[in-house]
């Protein structure tokens, strides 16, 4: 190349000579318009434009209507769909407009690049040889990225975002075009470029081919200081396709003739495609090269995606700038700050005419102060925000994102071959035996099979693509494992097309999937929709993924104030570790994750649960039991928490997932100690919090009586304790409406307790007794609701020691109480008695009602008839469980049977208590 | 930043003098290196403006010292919105220089900094338009002799820049009178049946405190005359801390508190945590936590430093420890006992007590929260 006069590249210098060789910057608007200017004025009879030659036989679709860009030109290894290449062309980028010039013109249009069949094969040789970034666990969408950086973003010169891969002997490639914009004294090489070729290019009016000329003068003296402006790999990989470019461009020259020939490439090879070189040394370079099968087709692309951060290697900040530059014929920054307050003026923001005027001319005042020809990008946001988003960076996030970089999505006509995602689906479909039917069949996975399981994992995978070809089914066979899953199957031919779809996201279903689950995690607005996506990702088994929705888990947790959205949360979290410990993936951050909002739910639960109304602390009491039990299995989850070495690195995550199982014993034994620690120190924190809870003031009733039930499980309290808190409760102080949400809290879920605990027991009735009759009206729903629940033998049970009276005798909590209690507890000081018995038999008062009895049930009574003489002085023996005895019936008519008889009592019933009542 | 002026020496008759008299020899060596277009009635060219407060060298060797320490392109945004005879409005909580800064534009764009109106509740109209000396209007009648006018009545007659401090303080009624000042450019005087037209050059500088509540928010057709700055907190934690320990040292010397000079440690932290609530992120950006109601400025910063200094020196052994400065912090977060208690237990359960060599604070903030 240093044989490489700068003149030679200048079509206008040896007109007819010599081929129109056009050096752009890619995706630049302003090298598109010279580019047409330029090929208006020259007229070729052939177009050569930088890219893979196996696209000259699709290259036709470019011209169809359909057809509209943003859009790429995707090869990829024909067996091996995750190895790929993209092309993206946007409408502004100078290719895009070269090759709809020459298709309008009826041109023939060739790609002159290195085939992509070296380019992946090479690709994937320096990737052994180097560093595996190739092969690093970030799922396809990385890999890809290097990739299109390398094949695409470097030849003009943005090295720096091509420059994913460094040189093995440690050089860093040269960015040429930061080279340039240091030497003008810009600090920004995109503000340099902007000014002096985006910005003047349009106006350079006179001379279509001066900018080229200019720029490879530039390239070609860059090119001699800086050599290739690599370090080896990059060196030798341009030297390869520039050889085969020149090749190509020869081929052209020999067909059409030099003055009929125009390309279209990286103004960083201007300079060597114009060098005097020998075809053989070319052939030469080009000699055993290795070579992959590849096929290549277009996929629709998107603005987004265009953008440098998005992580594809090649690409451009701001392409909706670049769009509007290229679209604008003139008052590019008066058009531009027109759109913006469109934008905000529909996210309800007050912009007016006179602020876009303001605007435009601050903008102007700028550029003047800040020594540049025109307004650009820099300027114009500056603008907006002083004038138009109150010096606010918030709406400024807005019209970055739709404006700047803008929501432009691509489209390819029908015609163009299968995108690779599709043909990865069908692969896997024939591999897994799962064909695609269009009749609904149902499908039972045990996922301790090998092929089940990976079954499973494409299922689960197409469902995150919006492949909605399964859906999960409730199993047939009722089991509900954690190692079973069913699926209902039907394949539509709509499917079809959501396979081309989720093309965008990748080129294999694994990377597919990765990607657009990152990009949920990224627009989720709610904590639950990204756990639901953390427990998809698990099942799905996307290790790429998971730790992009991992952060935006913890993220989302760390910011949102409302508990019960946390609380609502960790469960499916708490599961999900649980899950993973099951398959074996690695789940460390989850479980770091899980212990942060476990930890969260700890210190906010209290202050979220005080001044609540009814219904809210009903919803908050389910909160809390399924925290509760999510506690638990967190604590466990800790202590059985497998070492680092579970946390394999992605690429491997499916030999560590099985290895994990033979492992995690032992493993789970070394970490014993430190595990239980965390696990244990989590469960002591959320034991303090129901504590405070528990016998805190404001909180609910509702909530309390579960707090102090909860505790009394786990053994955390005494009965005594809790039975001081209950008296508390159910004090005359407290509203009988409290009082009985506390009750419902308390024994929601199972009244066993009151059958094991007669103090307890004692202190209900004793409350219950002492209810006013208007204030009872009240409390009756709440607590049937709560009696209800229990099981008919527990409210036998209760209902049956209730009618014994005696309650409370041995706990004399229950003396100040009237009724019943209050009377057995007197009864006690007489005599000891068994616990739920009576003081012996009135024989009188029970003689009185046997007549009435026995014509009820005479056989009956007649069996009863001894029992008062036998049993006279003696507490009698337990009753044998009568099956007559109102197991049918709910068992609270026994307990209110002393303060408002139901009619639904039966007689006997009624007797008893009469029995009772006077004792 | 708040104090860079402690870092020039005085002019021995003044406290403090105007920035225009301090800097006075800067001012005239950027006039006479200057050859850029100036605005009508503009001292210095804009880019020169630019140069005066973001600090320089000159051709001739003069060294222009930086007066604001902040990105460089609020600055230009702010010289471009006064060149564009827009009026100016700097936004930005407590202690983030915005009078510092508009004191200094007046002073570089109309070699005047002291044509100001302090916003307070009780500003009234006459402080904004003009009033009357009444020994003088009873005397003659209303004439010009007896009109006693306003800073910004003066700077439209001189065409010069006229300062607005605190404007959300003003009241609102207040406040809109500028409203036709800002775009008619022109003050009626209705009982002289005369006008007073804003001569070219004329403009206004406002300053007002966006995280205050209770204040009075500007209508928005007074807004609409308003292009916004919004300056900055620090924007590294070193810096913050320079400022931090810088000021807590001028301030401790006039209290007469012993210098502790091993309390740098405790600055940082303080530093710190004001930085990483203030954020919602913590320091290694791997965390992100709630921020409080609170303003958490780099002001607020430096009192609860002072405080920690004179808790350590009178009740203390006169060395500045986590204990001296936990109650102030919990004081400078907690401003919504319900809202932000949970904030601060959060932080300190999951950030403060994870970390290394943090224990001392952990606990002595645990033995602070009530």
């Amino acid at each position: 190349m240093t044989t490489g006069h700068a003149g030679t590249a200048v079509p206008g210098a040896e007109r007819g000579g010599a081929p129109l060789l056009l050096g752009v910057r890619h995706h630049g608007p302003g090298s598109a318009r010279a580019v047409r200017a330029a090929l208006e004025a020259r007229r070729p009879r052939v177009l050569l434009v930088e890219g893979p030659p196996e696209a000259d036989g699709i290259i036709a679709l470019a011209g169809e209507e359909t057809m509209r860009p943003p859009v790429a030109l995707l090869a990829h290894a024909a067996d091996e769909p995750g190895r790929a290449v993209f092309w993206p062309l946007a409408g502004f980028s100078p290719e895009w407009v070269a090759v709809r010039w020459a298709l309008e013109h009826g041109l023939p249009v060739r790609f002159m690049d290195l085939p992509a069949a070296h380019a992946l094969a090479l690709g994937d040789e320096d990737g052994a040889g180097g560093s595996d970034e190739n092969s690093n666990g970030d799922g396809g969408g990385a890999a890809l990225g290097d990739e299109g950086g390398g094949a695409n973003g470097d030849e003009d010169g943005d090295g720096a975002e091509g420059g994913g891969p460094r040189s093995t002997d440690g050089s860093v490639r040269v960015d040429p075009l930061a080279v340039l914009a240091e030497t003008a004294g810009y600090d920004d090489a995109e503000e340099w470029w902007e000014d002096v070729v985006e910005h003047r290019a349009a106006r350079a009016g006179s001379d279509p081919y001066a900018p080229f000329a200019v720029l490879g003068e530039a390239m070609a003296a860059l090119r001699e200081q800086h050599g290739t402006g690599g370090g080896r790999r990059e060196h030798r990989r341009d030297l390869i396709r520039e050889a085969h470019m020149r090749l190509r461009l020869r081929e052209a020259v020999r067909e059409f003739g030099a003055g009929g020939v125009a390309a279209v490439c990286g103004a960083w090879h201007v300079p060597a495609l114009a060098a005097q070189a020998r075809a053989t040394d070319d052939r030469r370079l080009l000699r055993g090269l290795p070579k992959l099968k590849t096929e290549i087709t277009w996929v629709p692309w998107t603005h987004r995606r265009l953008a440098r951060r998005s992580g594809y290697g090649a690409g451009i900040t701001s392409p909706g700038w670049y769009g509007h530059l290229f679209a604008s014929p003139d008052r590019v920054v008066e058009r531009w700050m027109t759109k913006v307050a469109r934008l905000l003026r529909d996210e309800d923001h007050g912009v007016s005419s006179a602020h876009v005027i303001e605007a435009v001319r601050l903008a102007d005042s700028l550029a003047a102060m800040r020594g540049r020809p025109v307004a650009g990008l820099a300027e114009t946001i500056d603008a907006v925000r002083a004038v138009m988003c109150e010096g606010s960076d918030v709406p400024l996030a807005l019209v970055r994102d739709k404006l700047i970089v803008g929501d432009v999505l691509g489209e390819v006509p029908e015609g163009a071959p299968a995108v690779p995602l599709q043909r990865d689906v069908e692969r896997q479909q024939r591999s897994l035996r799962l064909k695609p039917e269009a009749s609904e069949r149902e499908l039972d996975l045990d996922l301790r099979k090998e092929t089940d399981a990976a079954r499973s994992r494409l299922l689960h995978r197409l469902r995150l693509l919006g492949i909605d070809w399964a859906v999960p089914a409730r199993s047939r066979t009722g089991s509900t494992g954690t190692f079973r899953e069913s699926w209902r199957l039907r394949w539509e031919p709509e499917l079809a097309v959501r396979t081309a779809e989720a093309g965008v996201w990748g080129t294999t279903v694994e990377s597919a999937a990765t990607a657009k689950a990152v990009s949920q995690a990224a627009e989720a607005t709610v904590l639950a929709e990204v756990t639901a996506l953390a427990e998809h990702c698990l099942l799905a088994e996307l290790p790429g993924a998971l730790g992009v929705v991992m952060r935006a888990l913890a993220d989302r947790a760390a910011l949102d104030a409302d508990v019960g959205r946390l609380a609502e949360a960790l469960p499916a979290l708490v599961r999900s570790v649980r899950y993973g410990n099951v398959r074996g993936t690695g789940s460390a951050a989850l479980t770091d994750v899980a212990q942060g909002l476990a930890e969260r739910v700890c210190v906010g639960l209290p202050p979220a649960c005080s001044g609540l109304d009814a219904d809210g602390a009903e919803r908050m009491r389910g909160h809390i039991d399924a925290v509760h039990r999510s506690m638990a299995l967190l604590a466990q989850a800790g202590a059985e928490r497998p070492p680092a070495t579970a946390e394999a690195s992605p690429p491997e995550s499916q030999d560590a997932a099985d290895a994990a199982h033979g492992v995690d014993a032992p493993a789970a034994g070394a970490n014993d100690a430190r595990g239980d620690g965390a696990g244990s120190d989590i469960r002591t924190r959320w034991r303090s919090a129901l504590r405070r809870l528990a016998t805190r003031d404001r909180i609910p009733g509702l909530i309390r009586g579960r707090c102090v039930r909860l505790l009394l499980d786990e053994g955390r309290l005494t009965h005594k304790e809790a039975a001081r808190l209950m008296g508390l409760a159910l004090s005359p102080g407290t509203a009988p409406p409290e009082a009985a949400a506390w009750i419902e809290g308390f024994l929601g879920g199972g009244g066993m307790l009151l059958v094991h605990d007669e103090r307890l027991l004692a202190l209900v009735d004793g409350w219950l007794s002492s209810v006013p009759e208007d204030a009872f009206k009240d409390v009756l729903p709440l607590l049937r609701r709560t009696f209800a629940e229990f099981e008919p033998g527990v409210r036998r049970t209760v209902g049956e020691l209730v009618r014994r009276g005696g309650l409370s005798a041995a706990t004399a909590t229950g003396g100040a109480f009237d009724g019943p209690g209050g009377v057995g507890g007197q009864a006690a000081q007489l005599r000891p008695v068994r616990p739920g018995f009576g003081h012996g038999l009135d024989a009188a008062r029970a003689a009185a009602v046997l007549p009435t009895l026995r014509l009820l049930m005479p056989e009956l009574v007649t069996e009863a008839g001894p029992e008062p003489g036998t049993a006279g002085g003696q507490p009698p023996p337990a009753p044998p469980p009568h099956p007559a005895d109102g197991a049918h019936r709910p068992e609270r008519t026994d307990q209110k049977g002393h303060a408002d008889r139901e009619p639904g009592a039966t007689d006997r019933e009624s007797e008893t208590d009469d029995e009772e009542a006077p004792v | 930043m708040t104090d860079s002026s402690g870092g020039f020496e005085a002019a021995p008759s003044a406290l403090r003098p105007h920035a225009e008299d301090a800097f006075a020899e800067e001012l005239r060596a950027l006039a006479a290196a200057d050859d850029r277009p100036r605005p009508a009635r503009w001292r210095l060219s804009p880019w020169a403006v630019c140069t005066y407060l973001l600090g320089g060298e000159l051709p001739g060797g003069t060294v222009i010292t930086p007066k604001y320490v902040g990105p460089r392109r609020l600055v230009e945004v702010a010289v471009s919105t006064l060149a564009t005879d827009r009026a100016l409005l700097l936004l930005g909580v407590p202690g983030t220089a915005k009078t510092w800064v508009s004191e200094h534009l007046a002073a570089a764009v109309s070699g005047d900094s002291t044509l100001l109106v302090q916003g307070t509740a009780g500003t009234s109209e006459e402080a904004v338009r003009y009033g009357w000396n009444y020994a003088q209007l009873l005397a003659e009648g209303p004439s010009r002799k007896a009109l006693v006018p306003s800073p910004v009545m003066r700077a439209m007659a001189e065409g010069g820049t006229a300062r607005v401090e605190e404007l959300t303080r003003i009241p609102a009624d207040v406040q809109d009178s500028l409203i036709t000042v800002l775009s008619e450019k022109t003050l009626p005087l209705p009982e002289l049946g005369e006008e007073v037209q804003a001569v070219r050059g004329f403009n206004l500088i406002a300053t007002a405190n966006d995280r205050d509540r209770g204040v009075n928010e500007l209508s928005s057709a007074l807004r609409r005359r308003f292009n916004t700055v919004v300056l900055p907190l620090p924007e590294s934690a070193e810096a913050e801390v320079e400022i931090v320990a810088r000021r807590v040292d001028q301030l401790g010397r006039s209290l007469e508190l012993p210098s502790a000079a091993d309390g740098t440690a405790e600055i940082r932290r303080v530093v710190t945590v004001f930085r990483e609530l203030r954020d919602g992120v913590t320091a290694d950006g791997r965390t992100r936590i709630k921020s409080p109601s609170g303003t958490l400025s780099t002001a607020e910063a430096i009192s609860v430093v002072t405080g920690g200094m004179a808790l350590a020196a009178h009740f203390g052994d006169g060395v500045l420890r986590a204990a001296d400065v936990a109650a102030g912090v919990l004081g400078a977060v907690v401003r919504d006992p319900a809202s932000d208690r949970v904030v601060w237990q959060e932080y300190l359960e999951a950030v403060v007590r994870e970390r290394d060599g943090w224990k001392d604070f952990y606990r002595a903030c645990r033995e602070a929260s009530p």
